[in-house]
């Protein structure tokens, strides 16, 4: 019989299995759970871009498309991020299509990172950049960024990380969980620190199209960052295209090659129907993008007040679709409070410390929820806040 | 006038002050001040909710009523559209352009009392020329409330 233990990588079996596991389980043995805490739009797919999918099937398009993705597809690819986020990409050269934004994340990280080589990540952030650096024997450096800079990346803070192994930084904005955004002159500093360096870096603006009072900072539009930076974005939150698995990357041609090298080895092509989908998300769904994003700012205002008015102190995230309150007040750590609230109110939320360490004291609630939604679990988090108090 | 009340409002006219104040950013006197404004000035007409009566009562009937006009002197398109929208059982009226110049909708209790209503009230108004009606069978959608399919969240729990 195979001693599996002995037979897989060390490398994955090293990797530590996801902080919401446990609250998956508990959280299965329960048929009523309201819960905040998905990262997934609610929305179903606008019917057009469903509609344009199936018209693909329809004609019989189910063969493979070049590595990169359809050629429509990069050039629609390249208005849209031009106009958008005022950065111009050669749909020829600088972009490829990709399985979701996770895809083009991997791939970017392993395009870039010997073993040795050290990946600046800043935390809480979204939980891929650790394992997936450290699949490729790449050593993560982590970031500890602070509430009261509005859990943003400074530039003394990347300053003092980097050394002489520092590969790639990792800039995860607007921020899976915190929803914190990095503002152009945010941005600038950071390209102030990285001049005349050889550090590369992921712009993960997965979420760029969920950012509320102010327009997203794209990170290669500002200063010098374009030479250095890959460009990672998608349908899934901005279109509400989760399933259907499809992202991009942009950046200089020399990295987008050896990116699309291993894109080529281990996908072939992001699949066929989503990129037809894709061509029609970008030409005609402005309004359904815009209709969306007003509803989660709608709700994003319930949910900020109603955590504050609990004495959940919460600063007002600008961007993504998550909350992330205090939770300090009730002296609890973040896994208890999320296992107790879970076990007596049925009410998920995810501890700040599955996105790394310097989320303790925070949790994560998800308003990819109808308002009535939000307001039935803040009631209940309200009722678990009288218990824990008295 | 607001327009961003006015949004929440026909989204759903449930929407409590406190929370319509808490998107906006203004305070529940404000937001009552305002919707109160619109409600004098005629530009909110009412609250109502929405129903799919064929799950409650299955012999309720609704029919598109298509309406041909001729104007006479004393009765013209706006004198015959008011006197229509004046009977309770009549849902909208509105004039239309193309074949038909008004078109009603009509709500009854039964498929006789519709038919009653079509031939002894409007078939009798004296411009109305002809009439044309047709009876829904079923409703899929209702001011933008999908009535046959179920949302369900096949989204689980938690999920990073």
């Amino acid at each position: 019989m195979i001693d599996y233990t002995s037979v897989l990588s060390k490398k994955v079996t090293e990797i530590k299995p996801s902080g919401i596991r446990k609250f998956f389980d508990i959280a299965n043995t329960m048929n009523d759970v309201i819960s905040l805490g998905v990262g997934e739009p609610d929305f179903r797919t606008p019917w057009q871009i469903r509609s344009a999918g199936i018209r693909s099937l329809e004609h019989g398009s189910t063969r493979y498309t070049a590595n990169r993705g359809l050629e429509p597809l990069r050039e629609e690819l390249s208005e849209y991020v031009c106009k958008k986020y005022g950065v111009r990409y050669d749909p020829k050269t600088e972009i490829l299509v990709t399985v979701g934004g996770s895809e083009a994340i991997d791939m970017t990280v392993r395009a870039l990172v010997d073993p040795g080589d050290e990946v600046i990540i800043p935390q809480p952030s979204y939980v891929c950049y650790e394992p997936i650096t450290t699949l490729c024997g790449g050593v993560p450096v982590i970031i500890e960024t602070k509430a009261e800079n509005g859990f943003k990346l400074t530039g003394s803070e990347l300053a003092a990380a980097i050394t002489p192994r520092t590969k790639l930084l990792i800039l995860p904005y607007p921020s899976n969980p915190t929803g914190a955004v990095m503002e152009r002159a945010d941005i600038e500093e950071i390209a102030e620190v990285l001049r005349g360096t050889n550090v590369c870096v992921i712009s993960d603006e997965i979420y760029a199209e969920l950012t509320f009072g102010g327009t997203h900072a794209c990170a290669p539009s500002v200063a010098d960052l374009k030479e250095r930076t890959v460009l990672i974005n998608g349908f899934s939150k901005a279109f509400s295209m989760t399933g259907w698995r499809l992202g991009y990357a942009c950046g200089p041609a020399p990295l987008i090659t050896e990116i699309t090298k291993i894109h080529q080895y281990a996908i072939m092509c992001a699949p066929t129907a989503s990129q037809y989908a894709a061509v029609e998300a970008l030409r005609h769904c402005d309004k359904e993008v815009e209709r969306m994003r007003e509803e989660y700012d709608d709700r994003r205002r319930i949910i900020v007040n109603g955590f504050n008015a609990l004495g959940l102190e919460c600063r007002e995230p600008k961007g993504a679709f998550y909350a992330f309150p205090s939770i300090r007040s009730t002296g609890l750590t973040s896994d208890e409070f999320c296992e107790r609230l879970l076990e007596s109110k049925h009410v998920a939320v995810v501890p700040g410390t599955a996105f790394g360490k310097s989320g303790e004291g925070f949790v994560r609630a998800s308003y990819c929820y109808s308002i009535d939604h939000i307001k039935e679990a803040l009631s209940r988090i309200g009722e678990f806040l009288k218990e824990i108090r008295a | 006038m607001n327009k961003k009340i006015l949004k929440l409002l026909e989204k759903n006219a449930r929407i409590s002050d406190a929370d319509i104040a808490t998107i906006t950013g203004l305070s529940e006197s404000e937001v009552k001040a305002e919707i109160k404004e619109m409600e004098d000035e005629g530009i909110i007409r009412g609250y109502k909710g929405i129903i799919d009566w064929e799950r409650v009562d299955s012999d309720a009937v609704s029919a598109i009523i298509e309406l041909k006009v001729t104007p006479t002197a004393g009765l013209g398109f706006e004198d015959v559209a008011e006197r229509i929208s004046r009977y309770p059982e009549v849902e909208s009226v509105s004039l239309m352009s193309g074949a038909c110049d008004l078109i009603v909708t009509v709500k009854g209790r039964t498929f006789h009392e519709v038919s009653d209503f079509l031939a002894k009230e409007l078939a009798v108004i004296d411009s109305v020329t002809s009439t044309a009606t047709q009876f829904i069978m079923r409703k899929y959608k209702e001011l933008g409330f999908e009535l046959t399919s179920e949302e369900k969240d096949e989204r689980g729990a938690f999920s990073l």
